[in-house]
């Protein structure tokens, strides 16, 4: 039973209800979200696949989520007064009070990335507890997407109004999205536009706009780029807002994308959106994160797959870039889940995290220690590696992240609490054999068949080679166990299952 | 299909228990496990035979990821567009570290760089590039790391590797220290070991209990089930465990053993520290390779002092200690380093007190079998590419001089063309 190597079906016609098992619920469950439990694959086959793909895709704005633990003002900057204090200062050499404002801007970077950690951590309680799994999934889609940093913006706050604005606009229209963006306080200061000026304008959004965002390698010309900057001067923020700066604009006459003009950012964005490669950029980009890994170069991708894309750019550019009706379509589709699509992913740290904790209803207790390790798994959220976001498939692992993904999810077997005390008062509370219907009543044979089962889906299977020879293993180990089968031997199972290669697929 | 030599049925335990009599049962032992066993007994023999000619030779490359600004790295303090293009970030030529009477320096923050040049260690590559820069980080970046101008393909170690381990691919010839491997280094068989941080490089929960260890060995040496394709992600994601496995006590122990040299606290000189510990503790690897980003200064780069100037004090002051490191276990001579960066930067600031992505910029070799000094002429600052300096030589050059002169492959096979030789390796 060779797996990926068979063609998936081009077909977006819907599935049937007939055709709606337990597979393709958890399918549709871990590949739109990220995973449920028994109960919740069951209420999705009772929903059948119209109803439980709307269920996903009706979300609220981003009012939805509560961030009003979240400070606007810890970084500002100085007030006109306070400016004029530290020019006369420099002026006359005032070694006092350049240290004391030398001292007030440290301690409002202390205070931020203390607020920092904080917005770290509540994201990914956020995507682990959400009664929306779609649009936070779409919102980390988003956040990879139009990669911030962090590192080159250095305010928690605007992270988190970039954050907002994805969760707003999660399934909603790629174009307003995209005006969103140049407009953005947090991407404006990443990519260096804050201070563009006609004098001398900064590139880097120009480019990053087209190249990562928009239309990809090959689609622009490095001249579009040194005009699109051009467009791009004067947009810029004070506080957090967004403000324009006339002065600072370059309203000459420019030519980007075959569109001549005095072009400002706005307009720029518009002569993008022209642009038929936008669609199938962002296509291309919606069926790796969702459907399958497949190369992000067009040309190496399979026929039927070249079709399906193909398909979802048309409907990108007929719903001018509204995105829900072609993930609704996708997410309907036979195409979704023919069986060459079923483990045919690598899921990302956070679909692993968060995933781990709504399939096997594991207790949250997020905090700085997941943080850390999705770190070492490389996701760490809001610091992606470059403004290229993550590279997603086989780059997720190497010898590296496997061990830190295999010490993640043991780590939230044991609580996620580094504390050996909170983490005995944890171990004791969580029984896995609750997850799985009647597993308090199973032999941990039949435990072991049915939790390989559930968190490997059809290759945990016993007809599958792989879930045959993961049983074999599961059955030694609690052959050393002996014949009392209890709390401790159903963690060790769950324990050795989440460090399988495969539990990293879905 | 592929050649997967994981697909052989065998066990780490088995291994360890029978050691180097496992040659006697080659058919079901991978070839690299048969390797290292001899490579155990035979390495002090292999080392003594040639005295002063070394056999295992090393390149450990170090990354300057995010575009390293050449011009205030080897600064070319003698022209004065130099000066007119850079108002507030040039280095005066007063602070720069002249090397002799080439007209250039260093940037002042490189002082433990220039003490390896001073002792004849360091060899400057001028105006490295390559034909129709592409300015975008991700795509110059994948130029460089598959050495092909279209940045498609495997990386160039990668394929180094596939060609000296043909059929039998050895897991620990490639080490990236790092989270992340890095695409150079990935082959066709061939993928590097990768690990950041020694504690976490192995399953924890193993600690927990015995039978827990046990059963996790049982399932990650599991030999990938017939009927699953090897090119299946279930069949890559077996392989890599079972070569985290397989590598992972080896690089805990090397990497325990206490350096007589003091480093500094920073990130690259923590890398490097690791990778003298392993050269030491006598690893296989052939190359070493290591990540220092924050080199994308748009915005306020600084000149002798801020951004930029920190990052080189990095740079200089770890390879400063690493290569003493190594001659204090007598492990120079067979390690070269190379340091290069994807491009350099645009010849003239831009608004934010920063320079924009360019092209051409220097690369280094270090250590004691190098020609010292400055190689090639520097690029002409008025003779520009749209405001970036020309290449004088491609960085192709520089990796068949690598491959060729210093790690004694076929440079051509690896490459898939020739290129010319550099005059930087003795």
């Amino acid at each position: 039973m060779p797996m990926q190597t068979a063609r998936p079906t081009a077909s977006l016609n819907p599935i049937t209800r007939a055709d709606f098992g337990p597979d393709e619920a958890r399918h549709l469950l871990w590949h739109a979200g990220f995973g449920g439990d028994p109960f919740d694959i069951s209420t999705a086959i009772d929903l059948g696949p119209e109803d439980a793909v709307d269920r996903l895709l009706d979300v609220p704005g981003a009012n939805g989520v509560d961030t009003s633990k979240f400070r606007g003002d810890i970084v500002r900057e100085w007030t006109d007064a306070e400016e004029e204090q530290l020019r006369r200062a420099r002026q006359r050499r005032n070694e006092n009070t350049l240290a004391r404002f030398r001292e007030m801007r440290q301690e409002m970077q202390r205070n931020d990335r203390r607020q920092f950690a904080e917005l770290q951590a509540w994201w990914l309680e956020v995507l682990a507890t959400t009664a929306h799994p779609l649009q936070e999934k779409m919102t980390l889609f988003w956040h990879g997407h139009f990669a911030t940093s962090y590192r080159g913006v250095e305010n928690s706050y605007h992270l988190l109004l970039q954050n907002q604005l994805f969760r707003e606009h999660a399934v909603g229209k790629f174009d307003t999205l995209l005006y969103g963006i140049v407009r953005d306080p947090a991407i404006l200061a990443y990519l260096n536009n804050n201070r563009s000026n006609k004098r001398e304008p900064n590139e880097n959004l120009a480019r990053e706009l087209m190249e990562l965002f928009s239309l990809g390698v090959g689609n622009y010309t490095e001249r579009d780029i040194k005009e699109g900057a051009r467009a791009l001067t004067g947009y810029t923020f004070e506080g957090n807002q967004f403000v324009f700066r006339d002065e600072w604009h370059d309203d000459n006459t420019k030519n980007i994308l075959g569109v001549r003009g005095p072009i400002n950012g706005d307009d720029f964005v518009t002569a993008i959106l022209r642009q038929p490669a936008c669609a199938r950029f962002l296509a291309l980009k919606l069926y790796r994160f969702f459907v399958a890994d497949v190369s992000d170069d067009p040309k190496q991708i399979p026929d039927n797959v070249t079709l399906v894309i193909g398909h979802m750019a048309s409907a990108l550019r007929r719903d001018r870039y509204d995105v829900k009706p072609v993930l609704r379509e996708l997410f309907l589709s036979e195409h979704f889940y023919d069986p060459a699509n079923m483990a045919g992913r690598i899921k990302s740290p956070v679909e692993l995290i968060a995933g781990a904790t709504r399939s096997l209803d594991l207790p949250v207790g997020f905090h700085i220690a997941m943080v850390r390790m999705l770190d070492a798994m490389g996701q760490e959220l809001f610091r992606p590696p470059s403004v290229a976001g993550w590279d997603g498939g086989r780059s997720w692992i190497n010898t590296s992240t496997i061990y830190a993904r295999q010490n993640a999810l043991a780590l939230m077997l044991a609580g996620g609490r580094r504390n050996p005390q909170q983490r005995q008062q944890f171990a004791a509370g969580y029984d896995p054999r609750t997850v799985i219907p009647n597993g308090m009543t199973m032999s941990g044979d039949e435990f072991a068949t049915a939790m390989l089962r559930h968190a490997l889906g059809p290759i945990g299977d016993a007809s599958n080679p792989i879930g045959a020879a993961r049983l074999e293993s599961l059955q030694e180990f609690l052959e050393t166990i002996g014949p009392n089968f209890g709390r401790e031997a159903a963690v060790g199972v769950i324990a050795l299952i989440t460090a399988m290669p495969e539990y990293q697929l879905c | 299909m592929s050649c997967d030599c994981h697909d052989t049925p065998f066990t780490r335990r088995l291994f360890l228990q029978r050691g180097v009599t496992l040659a006697s049962s080659a058919a079901t032992i991978p070839l690299f496990l048969q390797r290292s066993a001899f490579a155990m007994t035979n390495w002090d023999m292999a080392l003594s035979f040639q005295p002063g000619v070394p056999e295992e030779r090393i390149l450990v490359v170090v990354q300057l990821a995010g575009g390293n600004d050449g011009l205030n790295t080897v600064v070319p303090y003698s022209l004065s567009q130099y000066y007119d293009a850079r108002r507030s970030i040039a280095i005066p030529e007063r602070e720069a570290l002249a090397l002799g009477s080439t007209g250039l320096g260093f940037h002042p923050k490189l002082a433990g760089l220039k003490s390896l040049y001073d002792e004849g260690l360091v060899s400057v590559v001028q105006g490295v590039g390559y034909p129709n820069p592409n300015r975008s980080h991700f795509k110059s970046m994948d130029i460089w790391h598959t050495a092909d101008t279209a940045g498609t393909g495997r990386g160039w170690l990668g394929r180094y590797f596939d060609n000296e381990c043909s059929g039998s691919p050895q897991p620990d010839i490639g080490v990236a220290v790092g989270s992340e491997a890095p695409l150079a280094m990935q082959g066709k068989q061939v993928r590097p070991v990768s690990f950041d941080n020694p504690d976490a490089f192995t399953w924890r929960a193993a600690e927990a209990h015995e039978r827990l260890s046990d059963a996790y060995d049982d399932i990650v040496e599991t030999p990938v089930p017939a009927g699953v394709s090897p090119d299946s992600s279930a069949a890559f994601l077996m392989r890599t465990a079972l070569d985290a496995r397989v590598t992972s006590d080896q690089v805990r122990r090397a990497v325990e053993s206490r350096s007589s040299v003091n480093y500094p606290r920073t990130e690259l000189a923590n890398q490097l520290r690791m990778v003298a510990a392993m050269i030491r503790g006598g690893m296989a690897t052939r190359v070493y390779y290591v990540t220092l980003s924050g080199f994308d200064t748009h915005a306020g780069q600084g000149a002798a002092n801020g951004r930029h100037a920190n990052q080189l004090a990095q740079v200089g002051d770890a390879m400063r200690a690493f290569v003493s490191d190594l001659k204090a276990t007598g492990d120079d001579a067979r390690t070269m380093t190379m340091i290069f960066s994807e491009f350099g930067r645009r010849v003239s600031q831009n608004a934010s007190g920063g320079t924009d992505h360019g092209a051409a910029a220097p690369a280094f070799l270090i250590g004691p079998m190098v020609h010292p000094g400055v190689l090639g002429n520097h690029p002409s600052l008025t003779d520009l590419d749209q405001g970036d300096l020309k290449y004088g030589i491609d960085f192709r050059s520089l990796y068949t001089t690598v491959l060729d002169r210093w790690m004694g492959a076929d440079a051509r096979a690896v490459l898939g063309r020739r290129y010319s030789i550099l005059k930087v390796i003795r």
